[in-house]
């Protein structure tokens, strides 16, 4: 006879001094644990319920500024500063940590349009309706926060005069150069007080600019002419232009598929393209109410922030058709510039009441220090949810937003236009010959025509 | 993201925490047929959660697997939890991709969790294993007290007390404490680790079941009149008097319900977290002293004195399964604890295994259990008069045979055995007291910190409380098939009514079949042609009838539909001035 039976002493399976930790077994079994289908529900759905208690995403406002808010950047090459330039003329480096200006760089007659910071963070570039392009020595990091302001004023390292008022400026990536928009896109170099090299297509004026992160020597513009223009350096005329029906008033390129970019519109929604590809947006991102104004990618390019006239600041999927998340408060105007930060875990926005506000990316997110545990919950609760999205209870939580009145009613106007204008469409094919009357695709719909 | 640990230690696996394993469902036949495409984004995904930050221990096990795959393939197929999504059908290559990507993954997790287990886990399970021409129900427990060790022989012990039994026990879920009682009002809590009597009570009154609720800290006692919850310390906390005389008590753990039925047949469930009565059924079929909960879905099964099984849960007030089980009365009925199979005695000496996935009967045994339970391996002890029988499953085709058996004191009558959760231990509760006997490989060997822990501190003990209480599942997911929570039912697929012209056409096809008809000749004066015509249209009209009919009918209930429509359109107000049809 052979007999074993289990037999388990305690020595083995508790710890052995106080200080120690307990042990922990594990057997993943399914029987041993009965119904885990429901228990990862309820699971879920509190997780759901838990994240709507906590979705606080505002954080703070930065005032300072004396006139509404016209364009950002983002120092590639330090986390915390954030420049902002007004219609006054005012250009202001920010503290996000503390929300406090570091520094000031007086000198813009009329409003500042564009603002944009050299990759390797030590030039600062702006322009504005003046007419000029200012460089500026951009303060080292360890600039301290101080309450008088006078000291911390820096000068311009250059000033260039040009022709005509500039709407926009990006920098190249990885390089010296610089792309203005205006009456034309100039393109600038650092030590040259004269444009190294002008590209016109069309006779409106271009209000956006911006370079390609992959590519350094292609950049995309967009103008009043409802074009939006691919430009190669390396070539002496424009490459590539698609007409839409409305205007494009921001562009932004998906820094991690660089050929991909985005496109604020004047007609509420935001369009994806491929830059090879543009007879076709590859994505329609609608639920603005108003025009788009600005729009800026995270750097994992996985999402997108824009801002909006309707007073609201949106996130979306790069490939969802809809936001994942609205920020407003009472207090917030038109939304002018908004920009994903690097560390892709806040959103600033600036709006027309002269204000900076920080959000955080991701609304319920928990700020400071995450012990390993409380973020494996997290990753957990996270995965349960979706898993269980598409549960009528969840699913009615996870999509939950308050939204303001106006927005709201415009928003179902919204909808009964469209709608009403669907069903146009379909009586209209219902009564022509078959095939007379052809329904675009939405992607499609918008793109009045492409030139090569 | 896999994460490859290369180093395999008994830390690593200590530092995953409860949540961060792969859980995949048991799936035994797939819903998700994928032919509806809006919802198979949801119903394909339905299996697990996202694997993106489980822990993989991927073990290089090199050319040592040649052995033992079948073994191999069985613990894989046991954590897969079901078969993967049907592909084919689907339409939107985004979804599709998405999905084989996902199904890869649970391959990984479940070959992972498999190998987890065939290599990590600490303990084996315990064996008895004849040898020659010994036989292993021969075998006595005081032949197996010689061979194992000190500490397992401490379980094998009879505690006679004659004045207050018979005696019925309970174990908490971690196999820890026991509370007995006996039929004159004696209850006792035990700690089973030390062997020591925590608290003794006498409550004055007959004491007719016992049962823990989610840890040791509380206990229900069904007494004469009314079942009451007692703390460990034998301080009385409440009286449940809503249900009445209660003859058993069952606690679903994961729903927090307190299940009881009483002399009149009556069934109640209240949650003990808010105090809520949450159902008070009527089951119809009298009193029954045979009640026992499934632990894989939460549905509590009774056998009645008519032979019939029902099944119910606290949401309907009919029972979800009512089954004829036996001729006779049912004395008892136990549950696998997969859910698959179910045990029933009746007083007709038969015990019956049944397969509750197809409501058949797998195997029919003869012989007598006033008392029947699974243990956590799939033993089966039954227990009738002085003498208890294991069964088990060796073939691994659900047909129980002979494995042991063990014989009490004569005189003794056998009124309850329970297997010791993670121990292979058996208790039994006689009208003379309660024993405890070695059943080798009736527990699980191996337990689970997070699900139920031997050795639990009383601050794991606090914290597993407030876990289990945030995952307290609502009533309502108590349901035949747990899987089926969270799925999507698939679009049903319309009927096609036949159009008014192809019922049309089959009318006439029937009647032009009439016409053919030969009628026979009658005797003179009744084959008269005006006769004849007159028959001819007799079954012509014959064969019309049940297209007449159905199409009146029809009309019929389009008038109804339409009454009611204008009835519900108006306002209440006005719905008086409808007029009213002569019918």
């Amino acid at each position: 006879m052979k007999v074993k039976v289990i037999s388990r002493s305690t020595d083995e399976f508790t710890r052995e001094r106080s200080q120690d930790l307990q042990r922990v077994f594990r057997n993943f079994d399914p029987t041993l644990r009965t119904q885990e289908k429901a228990v990862e529900y309820v699971r879920a759905l509190n997780a759901a319920k838990l994240d709507k208690i906590f979705a606080r995403p505002f954080i703070g406002a930065m005032d300072g500024h004396r006139d509404s808010i016209k364009c950002m950047a983002k120092n590639p090459s330090y986390l915390k500063g954030i420049f902002s330039g007004s219609d006054d003329g005012d250009i202001r480096l920010w503290d996000i940590a503390s929300r406090r200006t570091v520094c000031q760089f007086p000198g813009h007659q009329g409003a500042v349009q564009g603002l944009t910071v050299s990759t390797d963070g030590s030039i600062l570039v702006s322009c504005g309706s003046d007419c000029t392009v200012r460089l500026w020595n951009v303060p080292g990091a360890t600039l301290a926060v101080s309450d008088n302001l006078s000291d911390n004023s820096a000068k311009a390292l250059a000033v260039y005069v040009w022709k005509n008022a500039f709407r926009a400026v990006d920098h190249q990536w990885d390089g010296d150069l610089f792309a203005t928009a205006g009456a034309q896109v100039d393109i600038w170099n650092h030590n040259r007080s004269q444009p190294v090299n002008t590209f016109d297509w069309g006779t409106d004026t271009t209000i956006s600019v911006r370079f390609n992160p992959g590519e350094p020597n292609i950049l995309a513009t967009s103008a009043n002419d409802r074009s939006i223009t691919l430009y190669d350096l390396r070539m002496s005329s424009p490459a590539r232009k698609v007409i839409m029906r409305t205007k494009a008033n921001s562009i932004a390129w998906n820094p991690m598929e660089p050929l991909n970019f985005t496109v604020a519109n004047e007609d509420c929604n935001c369009y994806s393209y491929d830059a090879r590809k543009l007879d076709e947006a590859k994505c329609v991102h609608k639920d603005h109410v108003s025009a788009v104004m600005d729009i800026d990618f995270s750097p994992t390019g996985r999402e997108f922030v824009t801002g909006s006239y309707d007073r609201t600041v949106r996130i979306f999927q790069y490939n969802g058709g809809h936001s994942r998340e609205i920020y407003h408060t009472k207090r917030m105007q038109r939304v002018f510039c908004v920009k994903y930060s690097s560390d892709a875990s806040y959103v600033i926005s600036g709006s027309d009441d002269t204000n900076l506000r920080l959000w955080k990316a991701k609304a319920s997110e928990q700020l400071g220090v995450v012990l390993p545990r409380e973020k494996k919950k997290h990753e957990y609760l996270e995965a349960v949810k979706n898993r269980y999205k598409h549960l009528p209870e969840v699913k009615r939580i996870v999509r939950h937003r308050h939204l303001p009145k106006p927005i709201y009613k415009a928003a179902n106007l919204r909808r009964t236009m469209i709608e009403a204008e669907r069903r146009k469409e379909q009586r209209r094919k219902a009564h022509s010959a078959p095939g007379s009357v052809v329904t675009e695709s939405i992607r499609k719909r918008r793109i009045i025509k492409e030139v090569e | 993201m896999l994460i490859l640990v290369p180093s395999i230690s008994a830390a690593s696996l200590r530092a995953a925490s409860s949540q961060a394993f792969p859980k995949r469902r048991l799936k035994r036949e797939r819903t998700t047929d994928l032919s509806f495409q809006k919802t198979a984004a949801a119903a394909p995904c339905d299996r697990q959660a996202s694997l993106t930050f489980l822990p993989f221990l991927f073990i290089s096990m090199g050319s040592k697997e040649e052995n033992g795959d079948g073994e191999m393939d069985q613990t894989v197929k046991k954590y897969l939890r079901g078969e993967a999504a049907n592909l084919e059908g689907l339409q939107d290559k985004k979804l599709k991709g998405q999905l084989a990507i996902r199904e890869e993954l649970y391959g990984k997790s479940a070959k992972a969790a498999a190998k987890i287990e065939k290599w990590l886990l600490p303990s084996e399970g315990g064996y008895l294993e004849a040898e020659g021409i010994e036989k292993t129900w021969r075998i006595k427990q005081e032949s197996i007290a010689r061979e194992v060790d000190i500490l397992s022989l401490r379980n094998q012990y009879d505690i006679v007390l004659p004045e207050l039994g018979p005696y019925t026990i309970d174990f908490t879920p971690n196999g820890r404490y026991m509370a007995a009682a006996g039929r004159k009002g004696h209850l006792a809590v035990v700690d089973m680790k030390t062997l020591s009597l925590i608290k003794e009570i006498q409550v004055r009154e007959t004491v007719r079941d016992v049962v823990y609720l989610h840890n040791e800290l509380f206990f229900a006692a069904a007494q004469k009149k009314y079942p009451y919850i007692y703390n460990r310390d034998g301080t009385e906390l409440h009286c449940l008097k809503e249900h009445g005389a209660v003859s058993r008590l069952q606690f679903l753990k994961n729903h927090f319900l307190l299940a009881s039925i009483n002399k009149f047949g009556q069934l109640h469930y209240q949650d003990v977290t808010m105090g809520e009565m949450v159902g008070n059924y009527r089951t119809g079929s009298g009193r029954t002293d045979a009640m026992q909960v499934n632990p894989f879905n939460g549905v509590v099964a009774l056998g009645h004195s008519s032979g019939t099984v029902t099944m119910w849960k606290p949401t309907s007030a009919a029972p979800l399964v009512k089954m004829l089980c036996h001729p006779g009365p049912v004395s008892s009925l136990a549950f696998h604890p997969n859910g698959h199979l179910m045990a029933t005695s009746g007083k007709e000496k038969k015990i019956k295994i049944w397969d509750l996935r197809k409501f058949e009967v797998i195997q029919t045994l003869s012989g007598h259990a006033k008392t029947l339970n699974f243990s956590q391996k799939g033993l089966l002890a039954a227990g009738t008069g002085s003498f208890v029988q294991i069964l088990g499953d060796f073939s691994g085709s659900q047909n129980y045979s002979r494995y042991m058996s063990h014989s009490i004191s004569k005189g003794y009558q056998v009124g309850k055995v329970l297997f010791r959760p993670y121990e292979d231990v058996l208790g039994i509760g006689h009208s003379m007291g309660w024993s405890s006997i070695l059943i080798p490989g009736s527990g699980e060997p191996n337990f689970d910190s997070w699900v139920a822990n031997p050795f639990e501190t009383s601050k794991q003990r606090r914290e597993k409380e407030v876990h289990s209480l945030l995952d307290k599942l609502p009533p309502e997911t108590i349901m035949l098939d747990p899987t089926k929570v969270g799925t999507v039912r698939p679009a049903r697929k319309k009927e096609k009514k036949p159009t008014k012209e192809e019922r049309e056409a089959e009318m006439e096809a029937a009647v032009e079949a009439a016409k053919d008809t030969d009628i026979k000749k009658k005797t003179k004066g009744r084959n008269k042609p005006s006769k004849r015509a007159q028959r001819r249209k007799e079954i012509i009209d014959r064969a019309k009838r049940p297209f007449l009919e159905h199409w009146v009918e029809e009309q019929e209930t389009f008038r109804k539909k339409q009454k009611t429509n204008m009835e519900t359109e108006m306002p209440k107000s006005l719905q008086r001035f409808v007029r009213q049809k002569a019918t």
